[in-house]
């Protein structure tokens, strides 16, 4: 039942995403990552993410509360695509550095994030026998 | 042809990080969660390299180095630090949220000063403000949770403190709104929303003690995922609002779990400091606690049948999880049933204990939640309470004068006998007296939480020799 309705709002939010991309598919600007959405648009994605994020987290394990912490880290250490385009272009020397700065910040996050999720769920382990002899 | 491959691995990307929480449902699968945020990740960076005029590349590698450098040994710490290493990496990412705020201002504002409409003005408000804060605000709970000498542990209050904390972030949105309004003429209130988004996180956190940290961590957390969705609007970028929803998604969840497992709102926790409320005098008679010594308490834990260990945060401070571990194994061996009963705010961050306790080696299925704990309660033989102290405090339940009153505890007064390690009759962390250490079937263990357990199970193996 939970299993369907996750299916349900994944296939949603992917159409969702998928019409935005490809409604603003001829957007030719160069200029940032942007893809031509408007705020209804980022909106939409927006509430429907959060609402999967919900769905998704209510059904995490209580065992695994920190090592899902470390992980969300990561994930929203996602900040590094816009730090790479401020860093990567070319702008005034200053925004750049700004830019550098969020890159190590971001980079630090997503490494460190993402080994120590591991190495915690490594620890995570099944009794191997039943009532020990 | 660019563009759509460029958003063919954000699409795939934001679908990985959804799996990736979708499989930390169980630990069996939870290792595969890893593996699809690190695919996502990878997805979402090569991507956005893909983009055209990104030509700095040495400062992009020497930044990406650099993060490695760090972020490599950061992830080393010792599990009793991963509360402090959380709180650092939620400042990391209120920084760059932050400072991409603060670029594209700048950015924009010196090149198409036309283009900063008030749409994007407000979500370049709202990405610094929360970045910000969140920086400070985790800061400050880093070195809370390190305990760095001149951060104050104990809950800093004054008079009016809410007041002042309100007044400043009202200033920081008048600024704001200003901004949005009027960005190129107001331009000089840029600096001044910067400031007091820093200083308003420096005096949201000041005022929370230890015991509340579980519940401030999950805010930051959501808060940081926030800042990033914040900068997805600013950028015109859905992946980085899909991945910054699901983290403040996460983060909001974990604080709600938190917040009822202390029976408290959270404009509670953030304006109500735990040390402000007045600890009822302790009046009149002395009581007196029994004292156990770990020779006793060996024998009467290998006579049970059934034994539950409720381990708190002072089991992390001895560094005692490896010890609880040698004790396990030889109860297990003479056939006693030993669970772990774990309160969902033990410790100082959200499943706190169970990742000690994994780290020691003891499988995850004796770890028991609070709930699933409490209907069997009346047929244990033996609890041994281990630096815990307010979630088994019986006070909760009846006495409506306690500070506690209606936090939902493990009862370990229900149990036929009750043990707890303790290193001093001082009252906890909360500055509450603790009845279940007076009740008549509670037996004290006075000292250091890993030298106490190291005695009973040296006093164990010593009966097993012969």
């Amino acid at each position: 039942m939970t299993r369907r309705v996750l299916v349900g709002a994944l296939v949603g939010a992917l159409a969702g995403v998928g019409c935005a991309a490809a409604q603003t598919a001829d957007a030719s600007h160069a200029a940032a990552v942007s893809s031509g959405s408007t705020f209804i648009d980022l909106l939409f994605v927006f509430v429907l993410a959060t609402f999967i994020g919900l769905g998704v987290v209510t059904r995490v394990s209580r065992l695994l509360h920190t090592p899902l912490m470390s992980l969300t880290n990561a994930i929203s250490a996602i900040a590094i695509v816009g730090s790479l385009v401020i860093a990567g272009q070319e702008h005034p020397t200053l925004i750049n550095i700004l830019g550098a700065v969020a890159i190590f910040a971001s980079m630090t996050n997503i490494v460190s994030g993402f080994l120590i999720t591991d190495r915690m769920l490594k620890m995570f382990k099944e009794q191997k026998e039943r009532g020990p002899k | 042809m660019r563009f759509q491959l460029i958003q063919a691995a954000y699409l795939a990307s934001s679908v990985l990080f959804i799996f990736s929480l979708y499989w930390m449902n169980h630990p069996r699968t939870a290792r595969r969660g890893v593996f699809a945020g690190v695919a996502g990740m990878t997805l979402a960076i090569l991507g956005t390299l893909l983009q055209p005029g990104i030509s700095n590349w040495g400062l992009v590698g020497g930044a990406v180095a650099l993060g490695f450098l760090v972020g490599i040994p950061l992830s080393w710490v010792p599990l009793t630090a991963v509360p402090q290493r959380t709180a650092l990496s939620h400042a990391f990412g209120g920084l760059a949220a932050g400072l991409v705020g603060i670029a594209k201002y700048y950015l924009t504002l010196g090149e198409h000063p036309a283009n900063l409409t008030p749409f994007l003005m407000t979500a370049i408000v709202v990405e610094v403000i929360l970045g910000f804060l969140t920086f400070t605000g985790s800061l400050m709970a880093a070195g809370k949770l390190q305990e760095i000498r001149w951060i104050p542990q104990r809950p800093v209050t004054y008079a009016g403190q809410n007041a002042v904390n309100l007044a400043l972030l009202g200033i920081a949105v008048l600024a704001g709104i200003g901004l949005i309004l009027r960005p190129e003429e107001l331009s000089l209130l840029f600096p001044v929303v910067i400031v007091l988004s820093l200083v308003f996180g420096v005096l949201l956190v000041i005022p929370i003690g230890g015991a509340d940290m579980p519940t401030v961590i999950s805010l930051l957390n959501s808060y940081a995922g926030l800042a990033a969705v914040a900068m997805g609007f600013v950028l015109d970028n859905k992946l980085l609002v899909v991945a910054g929803a699901l983290d403040g998604s996460s983060g909001l969840i974990l604080s709600i779990i938190m917040c009822k497992a202390m029976n408290r709102s959270f404009t509670n926790v953030l304006f109500g400091a735990f040390g402000q409320v007045q600890a009822k005098a302790a009046a009149g008679e002395a009581k007196t606690a029994k004292v156990e010594t770990p020779e006793g308490a060996a024998q009467i834990l290998e006579e049970a049948q059934l034994v539950v260990i409720v381990p708190g945060y002072g089991m992390a401070v001895a560094q005692a999880q490896h010890r609880v571990r040698e004790l396990y194994d030889q109860l297990t061996k003479r056939g006693v049933d030993v669970r772990f009963a774990i309160h969902p705010v033990a410790g100082r961050m959200p499943g706190h204990m169970n990742v000690l306790l994994a780290e020691a080696d003891i499988p995850y299925d004796k770890l028991v939640e609070m709930d699933d704990m409490n209907p069997d309660m009346p047929q244990v033989d033996v609890v041994l309470v281990i630096g815990a102290n307010d979630v088994v405090n019986p006070a909760a339940r009846h006495d409506k004068a306690s500070p506690i009153y209606g936090m939902p505890i493990i009862d370990a007064d229900k149990a036929r006998m009750c043990f707890a390690i303790k290193r001093s009759m001082n009252p906890g962390f909360a500055g509450i007296e603790n009845e279940l250490y007076f009740a008549d079937h509670t037996y004290m263990l006075f000292g250091d939480a890993k030298a106490v357990v190291g005695e009973i199970v040296k006093q164990l193996s010593g009966q097993g020799g012969h």
